[in-house]
């Protein structure tokens, strides 16, 4: 039941936000330079920022972009866990010594100071387009080593069990062993990882664009429209509509976590 | 264990330690030079400066070119403890960090102490209580704030006036509670706690001598990972919050593309966390023998 909601809500905010572009003259870019700072009307339901810029249209631009992207880097993510989880599981030895030692490595380093000290070092004219791109690149290239381990343990527990010591036995070549017998069955491990990766990479967007390093202006992401909030202006209520859409997403994303995203 | 045992089980920690850190700070040093801004500096954007100026500019960037002959020379310059000079803020790295490295410490110490307080707070009465009202109940509180980015969390706080030293207690403490929620349930479960519930043994009397050393190997894990997320925490906290920690300079070096001081912070941090791991570890494999 809670999971059907969960569902649902995300499926309501997904859908909203692809609506946005349907809605007449939304542009997340468009200025109104004589309604600054415009309080919630018929017109602008959330106000305006203080670029003149409808802000219910852009949060409904950066949820999509949020959404769509922390998905894509969760995917990027769980590629590169599978490859280096799955293969220091398999072949084991100093491969997977070494490997164990540097997932460690990347566990025990707080992530947010690697992600920051990875996305300051773009070029000082990056477009927004490319700021957009690396800083969910960024987020999968570092958030692999969190489902590498789980793939790892899954993989060297399936390495032993007795299908796998039949599909040797009666000559299947290794790749074929790992990649027809093995992987498959890691399924619901990836699945899990999967969901329990987007409000990790979510909440991680959201506190690099409060320190202004996620995408570039004008793109909206959930974190640059947290922004707002180091302003004065944030004792108006329609300013923490972002916190409230990060937190819901967050909250269904947990919901529908099949280990309750305890990694959050 | 006899004693030569637990030598050689601490120096094998200590190797794998430093070898560790060594790798992290390559790591670093590597991802910095390897990134498409590597090059660039706020102050090339400068119009009042001339070509001889820029070029200057530039020639203190192909100085760190050589990932590996930068990474030897400052490995070097650490032994005779020489971090070396930030580039950005034109000081000392060791006496930036030392200058920070009190107030770092102090909101770690209150975020992992009022992390533990809180979980413990909000864990036991979920535990002990018949109804699973209170479990529900601390379980939604912490879920909500799980659900808030840190930076927002630190930002209302302070904007609200509230305690901007316990904000990275309230960003752990719902990291924690789940864990030690679920080791407290299996911790009651255990029959010899039953057996002593059944008897009347008084509430407190049960949770010191027997709930709390059956749970202490895996608290005493938790315990090390604390430190490390308290230091996540802290960064957007000490960034958003104008407090002069490790954090805020780690976030400075960031922006400034200050190759020396993010290699120093990086190995620093990594020491730390990878000592507090190796400690929780030997401690809580002391307490399960």
């Amino acid at each position: 039941m809670r999971r059907t909601f969960a569902w649902m809500v995300l499926a309501a905010l997904l859908a909203a936000s692809l609506a946005a572009g349907f809605l007449p003259g939304a542009s997340y870019s468009n200025q109104h330079r004589e309604l600054t700072n415009a309080s919630p009307s018929f017109r602008f339901p959330l106000g305006t920022d203080d670029l003149g810029r409808d802000r219910l249209v852009r949060l409904l631009y950066a949820t999509r972009i949020s959404l769509l992207l922390a998905a894509a880097a969760a995917l990027g993510a769980l590629i590169l866990a599978v490859i280096a989880g799955g293969a220091a599981g398999y072949l084991g030895g100093w491969f997977d010594r070494a490997m164990v030692r540097g997932i460690d490595l990347m566990l025990s380093l707080p992530w947010l100071f690697l992600l920051i000290a990875a996305r300051a070092l773009l070029p000082l004219n990056a477009s927004p387009e490319t700021s957009l791109v690396v800083t969910y690149f960024l987020l999968a290239l570092l958030g692999w080593a969190a489902p590498a381990r789980v793939v790892r343990a899954g993989v060297r527990s399936f390495r032993a069990s007795d299908f796998v010591l039949q599909a040797r036995a009666e000559g299947c070549r290794e790749s074929r062993v790992l990649l027809r017998h093995i992987l498959p069955n890691l399924r619901p491990v990836l699945a899990a990882q999967f969901w329990t990766s987007i409000p990790v990479f979510i909440l991680a967007e959201a506190n690099l664009g409060f320190l202004g390093l996620s995408a570039s202006e004008p793109f909206p992401t959930w974190g640059n429209l947290l922004r707002e909030l180091q302003s004065p202006l944030m004792v108006r209520p329609e300013a923490f509509a972002p916190v409230a859409a990060v937190a819901l997403a967050v909250l269904c994303f947990k919901m529908v976590s099949p280990w309750g995203g305890s990694q959050v | 264990m006899t004693l030569a045992g637990m030598l050689v089980r601490i120096a094998r920690q200590l190797r794998a330690v430093g070898i560790t850190v060594l790798a992290g700070g390559l790591l670093t040093a590597a991802l910095v030079r390897m990134s498409p801004g590597f090059d660039a500096d706020e102050r090339l954007l400068d119009a009042r400066l001339d070509s001889r100026s820029q070029a200057a500019v530039r020639a203190e960037h192909s100085a760190n070119g050589n990932v590996v002959r930068f990474y030897t020379q400052h490995l070097r310059g650490m032994l005779h403890g020489n971090l070396g000079v930030s580039p950005s803020l034109r000081r000392p790295i060791a006496e930036l960090i030392v200058a920070r490295l009190p107030v770092t410490a102090e909101l770690i110490a209150i975020g992992v102490v009022g992390g533990w307080g809180l979980a413990l707070a909000l864990a036991l009465p979920a535990v002990l209580c018949r109804r699973r009202i209170a479990s529900r109940i601390a379980g939604t509180v912490s879920t909500c704030m799980l659900c808030l980015p840190p930076a927002a969390m630190a930002v209302l706080v302070f904007s609200w006036g509230g305690p901007v030293r316990g904000i990275v207690a309230l960003v752990l403490f719902p990291r924690l509670f789940d864990y030690l929620r679920n080791l407290l349930e299996d911790a009651y479960a255990l029959p010899h706690i039953v057996t002593a519930r059944a008897k009347g043994l008084p509430p407190a009397r049960i949770l010191l001598r027997h709930v709390l050393p059956a749970c202490a190997p895996q608290f005493l894990a938790l315990a090390g990972i604390s430190v490390s997320m308290a230091f996540g925490a802290a960064i957007p906290v000490e960034t958003l919050c104008g407090l002069p920690g490790i954090g805020q300079l780690a976030w400075k070096a960031a922006v400034a593309r200050d190759l020396p001081v993010l290699v120093s912070l990086t190995m620093m941090i990594t020491v730390v966390t990878q000592l507090c791991n190796a400690m929780s570890d030997g401690s809580s494999r002391g307490a399960t023998a």
